[in-house]
């Protein structure tokens, strides 16, 4: 299947704040429409890693290739999803105005992506009346605007409830026919139902393919013990 | 009322109130989203440092302020975009050292006592054609960066980090923002005090806020919210002979609790 070269590689990355190191010789390489979750404990380095793929952060030259290239014009073809959607509440401001929010004006290409995500009966709706599921997929609608080919989303579910998060996740396996998604996510399930990959960020990051996963800690009753399989995903191979 | 409209001093009222309300509508629905109200209350109270320093160096007053007012809207964007998490310290800081530094300097110039009140709440019915230019121009400087970049600026103000992946310069634009809020406090000062910008700044936009679907929309509902509490503050004052600075602010509150009566607290 990956027979291709890596459209994202990630090479001896190091990261510190002032003087706290936050990662330690990050190496990782993502594919074509791979699905990568990344977990790990709060204050692991996940949004870390994710500012510095998107150059919020200064990544020390050459360890972050995108496309083969470190040049910043790549990063359009990158889409974001941040943490904290619950941001300016009573910022008067309509779903359509958050979707085309600093790119062209481009009605056209909005609705769509509205429509995509299926918040096109919420166009005109100010953010704030939204609900917290409502108000991510306008986030991801405002991501997919730019039509990229990797997107990026930094806790995409933290504010939603069950039901919503299974609408969100059903959401993005749909889009990962058509772009490569990385996540950061706690959620055990949804990494077994739905990535190909995961990647355990501690500082260091520890690298798995699902596949192999899923057969080694699948018991006789094809039932997946979460707890071993998180102490699995930290443990440095 | 209408006799009153033939004095000149009433005509630059009302054409200084009416300007002074769009300007503050336009920029406090931008300084309330942006959550910078108590930054351009700092930038205004540090004005006054400016004011001293121009009355003891002989410099025109308005030129005095407007230079120490950009200083220290220009302080406070570095400030601001090196040490968020310090931000209230240097308001305060900025704040209290302005006034101090003007005061100190009022008391070196000799002879001369400027009356701290009418800095507080100006007096618009002083106010010189020469001060409505002024007001004109900076109505005009802002509409034109509307024009430019409300986009820009829309972006900056809803989610700056993403604004920043968009491409969009956001040092840029929040520099620019607080010097326009130094300008349009400058300009206020002298005619409608700086009690009464700051006002005019929340009250509006509060309201505004509840019923408008776009920043735009926002900044000029505010604007039309503002101008009505000027003109309705203005008769007031002409007609029971009180301080108009004060009349528009109760008339802002009065509406204020009214709107709030009726719709709610949110």
């Amino acid at each position: 299947m990956q027979n291709n070269s890596p459209i994202l590689t990630i090479s001896n990355l190091n990261f510190a704040y002032e003087k706290e190191l936050i990662l330690l010789d990050i190496n990782l390489n993502v594919y074509e429409k791979d699905f990568l979750v990344l977990i790990g404990p709060n204050g692991g380095g996940k949004s870390t890693l994710m500012k510095l793929i998107l150059g919020l952060l200064p990544a020390p030259s050459k360890s972050i290739k995108i496309f083969s290239t470190t040049s910043k014009k790549v990063l359009s073809q990158i889409g974001y999803v941040p943490q904290n959607t619950n941001i300016n509440l009573n910022f008067p401001i309509k779903a359509i105005d958050v979707v085309m929010m600093g790119a062209k004006e481009d009605k056209t290409t909005a609705l769509a992506v509205l429509e995509e995500v299926g918040m096109q009966e919420h166009t005109n709706t100010k953010i704030g009346l939204l609900s917290g599921g409502q108000r991510q997929r306008i986030m991801i609608a405002r991501a997919l605007y730019n039509k990229p080919k990797i997107l990026l989303l930094d806790e995409p579910t933290s504010n939603i409830d069950v039901d919503g998060q299974e609408q969100i996740y059903q959401l993005l396996k749909e889009l990962n026919k058509e772009m490569t998604i990385i996540v950061i996510s706690h959620d055990l399930s949804v990494i077994m139902k739905y990535a190909n990959k995961v990647a355990h960020i501690h500082k260091r990051v520890t690298f798995h393919s699902l596949e192999s996963l899923k057969k080694e800690f699948t018991t006789e009753d094809k039932h997946i013990c979460e707890v071993e399989l998180l102490q699995m995903l930290g443990k440095v191979q | 009322m209408i006799e009153a409209l033939s004095y000149e001093f009433m005509q630059n009222a009302l054409i200084a109130g009416l300007l002074v309300s769009f300007i503050a509508g336009i920029m406090g629905s931008l300084i309330v989203v942006n959550r910078m109200v108590f930054l351009a209350g700092g930038i205004a109270h540090a004005a006054y440092g400016g004011i001293g320093i121009a009355l003891y160096t002989g410099l025109p007053i308005f030129l005095g302020t407007t230079l120490f007012a950009i200083v220290a809207a220009l302080f406070m964007a570095i400030v601001t975009l090196k040490q968020k998490e310090n931000i209230d310290i240097f308001i305060g800081l900025i704040w209290a050292t302005g006034m101090a530094i003007g005061i100190i300097f009022v008391d070196l110039t000799p002879g001369y006592n400027v009356d701290l009140m009418s800095y507080l709440f100006g007096s618009i019915l002083a106010v010189s054609r020469e001060d409505i230019i002024f007001m004109g121009l900076l109505f005009l400087i802002i509409l034109i960066v509307l024009k430019l970049w409300y986009r820009e600026l829309l972006a900056v103000s809803y989610d700056s980090e993403y604004a920043s992946l968009s491409g969009i310069n956001v040092k840029f634009f929040y520099t620019l923002l607080l010097v326009l809020s130094a300008l349009t406090v400058v300009i206020a000062i002298k005619v409608v005090g700086l009690i009464l910008v700051i006002a005019l700044l929340t009250i509006p936009i509060y309201i505004a806020q509840r019923v408008a679907h776009s920043l735009l929309s926002m900044m000029f509902i505010s604007g039309f919210i503002a101008s009505f509490f000027t003109l309705v503050g203005l008769w007031l004052s002409y007609s029971f002979n009180l301080t108009s600075g004060a009349c528009i602010i109760l008339v802002a509150s009065i509406s204020l609790i009214l709107f709030i009566l009726l719709k709610g607290l949110k």
